[in-house]
């Protein structure tokens, strides 16, 4: 499974709180257009692994490759615009703006220039940014909410808006900070059913970090374990649930799993 | 007209502008204390435009307000530096600073005064208002409205979808000090006289509040705000000295039933049925 080209590539990345290292010597890729999870207990490390790909903290040691190029250096501003967007571990939407404008946020990264921030979105009402945004979130089943303020949305719906917010500005590599969390089931499905058709279309790159065993199974094609801030296992759901370690760390024995498999079925 | 009917108009009108200029950097999130400063810078270099260069009157004050903005872009990189309270106190000591230079600018009269020779009456400055007010409205309705209020909201949401949140800051910032500036060379020329005393801090805060009481989600919070505010003690002045009581006490009372301002973004949708489909059952 690893095999193809990679399209973000982390070597020896390392980074420490004061005192606490959170990411030791890590170093994996993602291969391009595949579906990668980051798997682990509570505190292995994961969302600071994204927040080091997105550019939310300097790097303490190794480099952060995407697409060939070492964006190590790069700001967090511009690499949205090279195509690494995401969603937040507790969703991050502007409660100010409705679900409409919160989607064209996800446009700022894809135009320059004055004539670009002062585009009249909100004035026309046949605007191109405007009506591409009302597209994306008809197409996503959202076209009831487009008006509303964000608070007044439930939970599993402003998850799908910041969902459709990523992804407007086009990226080639999407993180996904545990997008099953605090949803139903039905709001789980409805997501994946989102997900499923984000990425049948587009040649894009998904990087989930998950708790939902289940979720991870469907969804994603390979896995990486990560415990106190560095790699212990990767390959495919199959594979990694069958290694000793990952069970005794995370995942549990086998007779858990399955009890947890008949809960949920 | 009345001069007690023009006289308030004035007030209202130059506090409408004075609101925006208020507005646009606490859209962003900022709070900014130096507001009379910034006002100042308007209102001198307006009346030294007009008084020593003889410009017309209307020309001086959009002179004024773009010398405010100047300064305003220059300190404003350092300035926007500081986040919360210590940006207040930061915008705060900005604006003592304008007033003890001013007090010391022996070429616009110092603790004299600057008396100012031309003369601008209510329409001009209805106009200037009003102009103002569209601007304003307009530019919220581009992308740039929309990317104040996700600076607003979460800087770093924000910065992560290529917002520069900082350029967002420093153009709110300066934008509200060049219409603070036309504010205060309005005042300059109505008015016919300045001193330091006029641009102290009590202008800023009162401001501030106007745009706070009013709303800052919404273009007319301002509006609605500086108009509430400039006329409810005039109506009060039937009860004497009390109106101030009464005025400081409603002002209480709206804060702790409306913390959010007078106008909401929520409210607004319901009042011009902007939403007319019926909500579809939640998914």
């Amino acid at each position: 499974m690893t095999t193809g080209p990679s399209i973000l590539e982390l070597q020896s990345v390392s980074k420490h709180f004061g005192g606490l290292s959170v990411v030791h010597d890590l170093g994996f890729a993602v291969r391009c257009a595949s579906r990668t999870a980051i798997i682990g207990p509570n505190g292995a490390g994961k969302t600071t692994v994204f927040n080091l790909i997105c550019g939310l903290y300097p790097l303490d040691a190794g480099r952060i490759m995407f697409n060939g190029n070492d964006i190590s250096a790069v700001p967090s501003r511009r690499r949205i615009s090279l195509g690494i967007a995401r969603s937040f571990q507790n969703v991050r939407l502007m409660p100010h703006l409705t679900a409409l404008e919160n989607v064209m946020v996800g446009q700022h990264s894809r135009f320059s220039g004055l004539s670009g921030i002062l585009q009249p979105i909100n004035l026309l009402p046949n605007n191109r940014w405007r009506a591409e945004a009302r597209a994306a979130l008809a197409d996503a089943g959202l076209a009831f909410c487009e008006s509303a303020m964000i608070a007044s949305l439930p939970y599993g719906v402003q998850k799908r808006v910041e969902l459709v917010r990523a992804v407007m500005a086009r990226p080639r590599l999407l993180l996904l900070d545990e997008p099953a969390a605090g949803l139903n089931s039905a709001e789980s499905e409805a997501l994946q059913q989102l997900l499923d058709r984000i990425c049948g279309d587009t040649a894009l790159t998904l990087l989930i970090i998950e708790h939902d065993m289940h979720f991870v199974g469907t969804l994603c094609d390979h896995v990486i374990v990560l415990d106190f801030g560095s790699k212990v296992a990767e390959g495919t759901m199959t594979e990694v649930r069958k290694d000793p370690l990952v069970q005794q760390i995370y995942l549990g024995t086998v007779a858990k799993e399955c009890s947890h498999a008949a809960r949920c079925a | 007209m009345s001069g007690y009917l023009e006289g308030v108009l004035v007030l209202l009108a130059v506090n409408v502008v004075f609101a925006y200029g208020a507005f646009l950097p606490l859209a962003a999130g900022q709070l900014n204390l130096g507001l009379a400063g910034f006002a100042a810078i308007g209102a001198y270099a307006a009346a030294y435009a007009s008084n020593s260069w003889a410009l017309a009157p209307t020309l001086a004050i959009v002179v004024g307000g773009l010398i405010a903005g100047v300064v305003a872009l220059a300190v404003a990189v350092p300035v926007l530096r500081t986040r919360g309270i210590y940006l207040a106190l930061a915008t705060f000591a900005l604006g003592q600073i304008v007033q003890a230079t001013i007090l010391n600018l022996e070429i616009v009269g110092g603790a004299a005064g600057y008396p100012v020779a031309s003369f601008i009456r209510l329409p001009t400055i209805a106009v200037f208002a009003l102009v103002i007010a569209l601007i304003v409205a307009t530019l919220f309705a581009t992308r740039f409205g929309i990317a104040v209020r996700a600076v607003h909201d979460d800087e770093i949401a924000a910065d992560l979808l290529g917002v520069h949140v900082r350029s967002v800051q420093v153009a709110a910032f300066t934008m509200g000090s060049v219409v603070a500036g036309i504010g205060g060379g309005l005042y300059a020329h109505h008015f016919s006289f300045i001193e330091a005393q006029n641009f102290n801090i009590a202008l800023s805060i009162t401001v501030v509040l106007y745009v706070l009481l009013g709303g800052t989600q919404s273009v007319l919070g301002p509006l609605v705000g500086a108009a509430v505010f400039t006329l409810l003690p005039e109506l009060l002045r039937g009860s004497q000295n009390w109106r101030y009581v009464i005025f400081a006490a409603a002002l209480i009372v709206l804060m702790a039933l409306r913390p959010q301002g007078l106008v909401t973004r929520v409210q607004l949708r319901r009042l011009l049925a902007m939403n007319p489909q019926p909500r579809g059952a939640a998914a």
